[in-house]
């Protein structure tokens, strides 16, 4: 059975797949969609949803366009999720394969150094270092993507230990293939599976700590952003329900679709499991 | 006009009766009772000498008193002294004290305090009374045991307001005399001549004051407990009074819509009174070093593309004026006879063009004052209305020690604040706009850079104007040639809203409001 065929079995993960595409599609057209800025007031103020049809999610305190935030919010969350997942991904990759690979004093010194990471609180490390690099997108992705790669290198560490043994390496070695060779070409492809598997995830968790980083008032002004919308809004809750309901919508529809597309590409990838049914 | 000695010391008893009868109709005080209020946020001391911030004063108020106080009309009113009189040149001042007055320690208050307060204390301590000590007092003196006297080198016709509790706290001789103010551990025991006195300050939890038992007016206070809770959630404090865990909320304590919603609950008062002597007054300051707004006519531009009306109405809820003067319009010589700036994009970018900015060639970085989310939503709003002009703009995220230190070395392009009146132009307004003001270190003097010796002669002249017409003359040509040179961006007048359950009688009584003691406040048994 070929992949897409086994991906496709799963009905939780094409839902997933085609909520992410609507939310791809929203972010990519947002500027075609609401030409102006997400910042500028365009309607009367605090104007409640579905009255206008013009302006479907209703206008906030200043009257700017609930819809138009959260579109332009998609941008970025779907920018940071992505970068800052890349970013972790190549950080994790990189150390997990040099301890996994070549094991003893290399190892026991990149794992401690992972540890080290893995101990203090994510999200409360995040703040941190957003607070002390001012908060703008930059700061932002790098420190997500600084908190969240010590798991991917535990996992990669994993892989290449049990590969590293196999026949298939011992005969890289046996021909004269060079270590970085090896891990490149032999061992990293049959380790990809896991690695796609937990990335798709923390696309999900970086979008969520990005909200939550915003809702604390540390994201970047001058980016609309789902988190702010809430944080700004959420003493409101009572008088204006829309300014948080949306976008808190927004978030959980979002981070939903990757997790049911994470679950999807681990039935279809991992070999343990085919035959499963979704 | 030259007036000669004025005594006012009828008024001790007048003042209180009036209030009373105003605020009590028929209903008879009792006494007793505990009264809740909300600490917000949670004041780093509750030394009135040491540190002006609202909660400090708000719970401060209660322990230590100023020499004077004031009406809600601005009229002077006795607290520690019980008269005063003004010589004819306007030079010497004799302040009459309270007898019998005591200590929370049992201590007999003196003239030697109010001496020493004014001479040593307040003047290492207190930028303000500092600054009005080495410029105009040449000597403090006692010529008997119930009277002081401060002679001053020059006339000061705003100095009789320079007496109220945040800028003349009068503090215990006998315990900081020879000590380091900042450092002594009486702060944390504050020993006032107020009404009440500390009991018990749990931190982030509540402070708690009982009744002075030797308070030096008879029969006072009614209240036999206050407690201050200290609730650091906005919503969590629009609960807190909803389920009548606290009685009163100070201006500020909850979020505009908030005071909407609350005011409306059944058994609820509420006032705008109570801040006429602070009447804190908000506007854009923008750095006059920088381009575009060392250009003149980009300001007025800028001025005319902010719809201030909508600043007040939607994002401040309708508590606020906008702004006309940079006087309070409930301060004295506060004139309507000034330059406007009416909402008009079409007139914006008519000056725009005339001024010879190219706007898209700028880029202006806007920087809250982390106040709040409302100041955001203003920065927000201002930013937009900039770019509408064809500037570029930024926002820049700030905390509050940030945002201070930026101002303080006036490392910033645009920004919000705001400043208290303190009932005379002399006090509160002339420090933003003297250009011997513009000094580093604070973020409330003349930080945005503007130097006009025509307004600096003016309020030099009405400050040691003796005549008050005198004064009012010179004041109102400021007030017109500042508001033609727009050195600050001004936006309105803030409205603060106390809210009170309505078994709490008499509770704002001045103009200074929750600050002033609450001896004659009473609740309804």
């Amino acid at each position: 059975m070929s992949f897409f065929r086994r991906y496709a079995q799963n009905i939780g993960a094409l839902i997933g797949l085609a909520i992410l595409a609507v939310v791809v599609f929203v972010a990519l057209a947002a500027p075609i969609l609401y030409p102006g800025s997400p910042w500028q007031g365009v309607a009367e103020p605090l104007l409640p949803p579905f009255e206008d049809p013009a302006y479907p999610l209703g206008t906030d305190l200043l009257g700017r366009d609930i819809a138009a935030g959260i579109a332009y919010g998609a941008r970025v969350s779907l920018l940071i999720g992505i970068i800052s997942t890349a970013v972790a991904v190549v950080i994790g990759v990189a150390i997990g394969a040099l301890a996994g690979f070549y094991g003893g004093r290399v190892d026991d010194m990149l794992m401690r150094f992972t540890e080290f990471f893995q101990t203090i609180p994510a999200f409360a490390m995040a703040v941190v270092l957003v607070a002390i690099f001012s908060p703008n997108i930059t700061s932002i992705t790098l420190a997500i993507a600084v908190v969240s790669w010590p798991p991917v290198a535990r996992l990669v560490r994993g892989e290449f230990l049990s590969l590293r043994s196999r026949e298939f390496v011992q005969a890289a070695v046996v021909v004269g293939q060079t270590g970085p060779r090896i891990m490149a070409t032999q061992i990293l492809p049959n380790a990809i599976s896991p690695i796609i598997v937990t990335a798709s995830l923390m696309v999900a968790t970086a979008i969520l700590t990005e909200s939550s980083l915003s809702f604390l008032g540390l994201g970047d002004r001058n980016m609309m952003s789902w988190g702010f919308m809430i944080g700004a809004a959420r003493t409101m809750l009572r008088e204006a329900w829309w300014l948080s309901v949306f976008p808190g919508l927004a978030i959980l529809i979002t981070v939903l679709a990757i997790n049911l597309i994470g679950e999807g590409l681990n039935d279809a990838m991992n070999p343990h499991l085919r035959g499963r049914k979704g | 006009m030259k007036k000669s000695s004025r005594l006012i010391a009828g008024l001790v008893g007048l003042a209180g009766l009036t209030f009373a009868a105003a605020a009590g109709a028929q209903e008879k005080p009792t006494s007793g009772g505990t009264l809740n209020m909300i600490a917000q946020p949670e004041p780093p001391t509750l030394m009135v000498g040491l540190n002006t911030q609202g909660p400090t004063l708000y719970v401060g108020g209660q322990i230590y008193q100023g020499l004077l106080s004031y009406g809600k009309d601005l009229s002077l009113q006795p607290s520690l002294a019980k008269a005063w009189e003004v010589s004819e040149d306007g030079l010497t001042y004799t302040f009459t004290l309270q007898e019998g007055v005591k200590w929370h320690d049992g201590k007999p208050f003196t003239v030697d305090d109010v001496i020493f307060t004014a001479d040593k204390f307040l003047r290492e301590a207190h930028p303000r009374w500092r600054y009005i000590v080495n410029t105009y007092v040449e000597s403090i003196t006692s010529p008997s045991p119930d009277k002081v006297v401060f002679k001053l080198k020059r006339p000061f016709s705003a100095f009789l307001y320079a007496f109220e509790l945040s800028s003349f706290p009068v503090v215990p001789k006998h315990i900081y005399d020879g000590t380091d103010y900042r450092t002594n551990p009486a702060n944390n025991t504050p020993i006032g001549t107020g009404p009440f006195k500390l009991k018990e300050w749990k931190r982030g939890s509540y402070i708690h004051l009982v009744k002075n038992e030797d308070y030096w007016k008879p029969g006072l206070p009614r209240i036999d407990e206050l407690y201050f809770r200290i609730i650091p959630d906005a919503a969590s404090r629009a609960v807190a009074f909803e389920k009548g865990t606290v009685d009163v909320l100070r201006g500020g304590d909850v979020e505009g819509f908030e005071v909407r919603r609350l005011s409306k609950l059944d058994g609820v008062q509420t006032t705008t009174d109570g801040w006429e002597m602070y009447s804190p007054l908000a506007f854009i300051e923008w750095n006059l070093r920088r381009p575009p707004f060392n250009n003149k006519l980009a300001r007025k531009a800028i001025m005319h593309a902010i719809d201030r009306d909508f600043i007040v109405r939607n994002i401040w809820f309708g508590l606020g004026k906008t702004a006309v003067s940079p006087f309070a319009s409930t301060t004295r010589f506060f004139t309507d006879d000034v330059v406007k700036y009416p909402f008009d994009m079409a007139k914006a970018k008519e000056l725009l063009a005339q001024s010879g900015i190219k706007p898209q060639e700028h880029t202006i970085r806007v920087m809250p004052i982390p106040y709040g989310a409302q100041w955001d939503r203003t920065a927000e709003y201002v930013k937009q209305q900039l770019e509408q002009l064809g500037f570029k703009a930024e926002l820049v995220s700030i905390d509050a020690g940030g945002w201070s230190k930026a101002v303080s070395d006036w490392d910033f392009d645009l920004t919000f604040n705001y400043t208290y009146q303190y009932g005379d132009p002399a006090l509160g307004v002339a420090r933003h706009y003297l250009s011997s003001n513009i000094i580093k270190g604070t973020p409330f003097a003349n930080n945005e850079g503007y130097e006009n010796p025509v307004v600096d002669e003016l309020f030099l002249k009405a400050a040691s104007a003796v005549d008050e017409a005198e004064a009012k003359a010179a004041y109102a040509e400021a007030q017109k040639i500042i508001t033609d040179d727009m050195p600050l961006g001004l936006l309105f007048e803030q409205r603060n809203v106390t809210i009170w359950r309505d078994k709490v009688k008499e509770l704002v009584r001045t103009g200074i409001g929750v600050n002033e003691s609450m001896d004659e406040t009473w609740i309804a048994q």
